[in-house]
């Protein structure tokens, strides 16, 4: 038994790779996740101009050769400020769902396993969650903490922890019933062994799927943190931040100080979608 | 149990800010008497769980408190607000109900076709969107190009219902694309479902017209889940309320938490996350409550009890 769960694994584990390389949307999206991952890494080693040198004789200028996308209202080249602007995006958004898989993998295993006192308790604390948008959470906490992208970074992680906790239960409880559990259990494992070392490797294909979504979401969270002004601050050349300073002047017809900004959040996005959609059917077929 | 949690939460928010309330509202140079005094009158020099206490009880009664800014009552202000957002709410569910189950069904009738694998990865993407970013995409299209729409939510005053629409169909937007993806996901599933069942079958073999399976069977069927899931909306629904009502100017209950956020006033702000707390409550409970009128089964199985 033990001799054959390696050789059967690993066929899986193929099947699940070339699955993922035939799935179109898992390679559309994995183009442009690796895309802005490479300019948040390189970026500034590439771009023409200094995304915060200003240069005020240049102001808002429309997009030209010299200029691809614009300039804004202090001259800064906004093509620069794209590119750039995916760093700290791309650092604070999968920080903040790193912290939210561990956390609400941890929280939904004991939630699961456990059962009684600590799946309610659990429970309770999911439905509260969904009851408050995240938003308004991270909001509250904000205020309170004041702004930093930890704060961010832990209130987005433990609020969306909570999600993550309802997946990874449901998938625990299913796979508690399962042969291997009770066998284990007469082993006499500790519940910290099953746990971890037992149920938890059998229940990765649903947490990977998850916090893939979740990323997605957290890139909206954060996005939507710097867009009030409670996240990234400036001079940050994010591109949440870029478009709430910005947007007061689109009715001037300065289109380009946010259109870049605002794709740029949009292909990132569905981006990190078409991966999460990929990911979901290579590991369900 | 939920609305506890909220209030508690909400409460203890508060009084972990640093800072002094009363030297706030009288400014750096108050006297220190002075500050002491407005505190006291405030009641923010009393034990926390007192405070606590005195805060449920005044809410219950309607008395929602002093904000600290304006230094008038909560209440009224709160519940114009209020007024606002379920305007602007009203319009989007209108617009992305029928919507979102047209694209749900159009999805099911042809599931794994391009025409549902489109309606799908578009409806999760634009979920996915933050709205401000949709947003400023629709401002540039309708409101700055091609000047179909205003692009602020201010109607001029005194103006009638349906120009209060008109203004508010951009703002409106970036919402119904959210919840469309959301709503038109779970139609599409409740509709393959109800597609796939033995009394569809049976409305078909017994020869009914399709439309008419469709309209009387499938549909009223599939339509269960989803008014589950729009009703469980509301609470994202306030999240974005937050951010297009910043974005489009317009007074709503979703800038008055913004500001209130902003200018650190948390009477004002205690108040407006449990009003919306306790809206999500009674929306929850509409939807349990129409989802049994809705569903013959449960209602007979409850009446057999």
């Amino acid at each position: 038994m033990t001799n054959l769960a390696p050789a059967v694994q690993w066929s899986r584990r193929q099947e699940i790779f070339f699955a993922l390389f035939r799935s179109s949307s898992f390679l559309v999206g994995m183009t442009i996740v690796l895309f802005w991952v490479i300019c948040a890494l390189f970026g500034r080693s590439f771009v023409p101009y200094d995304p915060l040198a200003e240069d005020i004789l240049n102001a808002l200028g429309p997009p030209s050769l010299d200029h691809w996308f614009g300039t804004d209202q202090l001259g800064r080249d906004i093509f620069s400020r794209v590119i750039v602007g995916s760093r700290d995006i791309l650092t604070v958004a999968p920080l903040a769902t790193i912290l939210a898989t561990v956390f609400g993998t941890v929280l939904g295993l004991l939630a699961g396993y456990f059962r009684g006192i600590v799946d309610d308790l659990v429970s309770r604390l999911i439905e509260a969650k969904m009851a408050i948008p995240s938003v308004v959470v991270a909001l509250l906490a904000i205020v309170a903490l004041g702004t930093s992208n930890m704060t961010v970074i832990i209130v987005i992680g433990l609020s969306f922890g909570t999600l993550i906790a309802r997946t990874v239960r449901s998938a625990v409880l299913s796979e508690r019933e399962l042969d291997y559990v009770a066998a284990a259990a007469l082993r006499r494992e500790n519940a910290a062994h099953i746990m971890f070392f037992e149920i938890l490797p059998n229940i990765i294909p649903p947490i990977l799927v998850e916090s893939t979504v979740r990323l997605g979401y957290a890139i909206f969270a954060v996005a939507t943190l710097s867009f009030i002004g409670f996240g990234l601050q400036p001079p940050s050349p994010d591109w949440g931040l870029s478009i709430s300073t910005n947007y007061g002047m689109t009715s001037g017809g300065y289109w380009w100080t946010v259109l870049f900004d605002a794709l740029a959040i949009a292909s990132l996005v569905v981006g990190v979608n078409l991966l999460a959609d990929g990911l979901h059917g290579a590991l369900d077929g | 149990m939920t609305l506890f949690l909220l209030s508690l939460l909400v409460f203890f928010a508060g009084q972990v800010l640093p800072g002094d309330v009363g030297r706030t509202i009288l400014g750096p140079f108050a006297d220190h008497d002075a500050v002491n005094e407005v505190n006291h009158q405030l009641g923010v020099d009393r034990p926390l769980l007192v405070q606590y206490g005195t805060w449920i009880w005044h809410f219950i009664q309607g008395d929602m408190g002093e904000s600290y800014i304006y230094r008038v009552h909560v209440a009224p202000l709160v519940l114009q607000a209020l007024c606002h957002s379920l305007k602007l709410s009203a319009l989007a569910f209108v617009l992305v109900v029928p919507l979102s189950i047209l694209g749900g069904l159009l999805a099911a009738l042809n599931v794994n076709r391009p025409i549902d694998r489109i309606i799908s990865i578009a409806g999760v993407s634009m979920t996915a969107l933050p709205e401000f970013v949709t947003g400023i995409v629709l401002i540039l299209l309708f409101g700055v190009w091609l000047r179909w729409l205003p692009i602020s939510a201010a109607w001029p005053d005194g103006a009638g219902l349906l120009v209060q629409v008109y203004y508010l169909i951009l703002p409106a937007m970036p919402l119904v694309l959210v919840l469309f993806g959301y709503i038109a996901r779970m139609a599409r599933a409740g509709m393959i479902e109800a597609l796939d069942s033995d009394y569809t079958r049976t409305a078909v073999l017994k020869g009914l017209p399709w439309r008419e399976v469709i309209w009387r069977h499938v549909l009223r069927n599939a339509l269960l889940p989803t008014i589950t899931v729009i009703a469980s909306q509301t609470g994202y629904l306030i999240g974005g309320l937050v951010v297009v009502e910043t974005l489009f100017r317009y007074q709503g209950i979703g800038s008055l938490i913004f500001n209130a956020a902003k200018s650190k006033d948390f009477p004002m702000l205690e108040a407006c996350v449990l009003t919306i707390g306790l809206i999500y409550a009674v929306a929850t409970l509409v939807a349990d409550l129409l989802y049994s009128l809705l569903n013959p089964r449960i209602r007979i199985r409850n009446a057999n009890d």
